[in-house]
């Protein structure tokens, strides 16, 4: 009697161990050098999806479409 | 490794606002939601400056320093992203953020607030790159088309610089060594004062916001 009050009290005790984590869980995200799965059509050309040098080169490249002064050097 | 930035020249932005459509129309961002927005100081006085503002992506973000669910991350890129299935609208981030960059869109009878919208640097968010899931909640994701945000790449007169910071930076460098001025609007120097005034911050000119 004893013995089976003592295990439905561990039991008791123990239900909460069983319990699910709340909540959401953050994501991980994929780094934009794998590519995009969306329309290939709108992917920049210059790059191969995968290729993270090709990637951190091509934004290089693209970002100096914001340099006016290489985009139209000064006349000699 | 990449740590995108954004820069925007003072003296070259003429509040067109420009940047600020490119931001609504690439992403479909709904009314009373502006990840981007154009701050003019002074407004219709001679003088008057103008910057755009959005996420400044900082290195020590405050935004995910005080995120009780800590619903923000940061890529490989420095890009700081959230993840809105986790994010609960509480506006914490939107009192941390010294840009106002945290938007909340509102809708509903009783204006109920949903979760918060940022600029993304046009690089999504958790889902997969360029995933219909993916748009819905942040929008375009261009990084990973090989391009980058759409609101520096359409600015008319290029203040609005985005990209790499070590690449942005030597743009915006050499612009001012060209022009011959410029510095004294954006740095160091406007923050912290300069060696001619012992190093005092200089004094703020009256500022009137429009």
């Amino acid at each position: 009697m004893r013995t089976a009050f003592l295990l439905s009290c561990a039991a008791l005790a123990l239900v909460a161990c069983g319990e699910k984590t709340a909540g959401a869980v953050k994501k991980s995200d994929v780094p934009a050098f794998q590519g995009s799965t969306g329309q290939a059509a709108y992917t920049a050309n210059g790059w191969k999806a995968g290729d993270q040098s090709a990637w951190d080169q091509q934004l290089r490249t693209r970002a100096q479409g914001q340099n006016e002064y290489s985009r139209a050097p000064s006349q000699p | 490794m990449a740590r995108m930035k954004f820069i925007c020249d003072a003296e070259r932005c003429i509040e067109c606002n420009g940047c600020v459509t490119a931001c609504k129309a690439e992403h479909d961002v709904p009314w009373g939601v502006n990840r981007r927005r154009v701050v003019t100081l002074n407004d219709g006085l001679p003088g008057e400056k103008s910057v755009s503002v959005a996420c400044m992506h900082c290195s020590d973000a405050p935004c995910m320093a005080v995120c009780p669910v800590d619903c923000f991350y940061k890529t490989d890129d420095g890009v700081v992203l959230h993840d809105k299935d986790v994010c609960i609208g509480c506006g914490y981030c939107s009192y941390a953020c010294p840009f106002g960059a945290p938007q909340f869109p509102s809708n509903g009878t009783f204006g109920l607030r949903g979760k918060m919208d940022k600029c993304t640097f046009c690089a999504g968010g958790p889902e997969a790159n360029g995933s219909p899931a993916e748009f819905e909640k942040y929008g375009r994701n261009r990084l990973s088309e090989g391009k980058l945000p759409a609101c520096a790449e359409m600015c008319s007169t290029k203040a609005l610089l985005g990209g790499d910071g070590d690449v942005v930076s030597d743009i915006f460098r050499n612009r001012v060594l060209v022009r011959g001025k410029g510095s004294e609007v954006w740095g160091w120097g406007t923050a912290y004062g300069k060696p001619a005034t012992g190093g005092q911050p200089q004094a703020k000119p009256e500022v009137k916001k429009s």
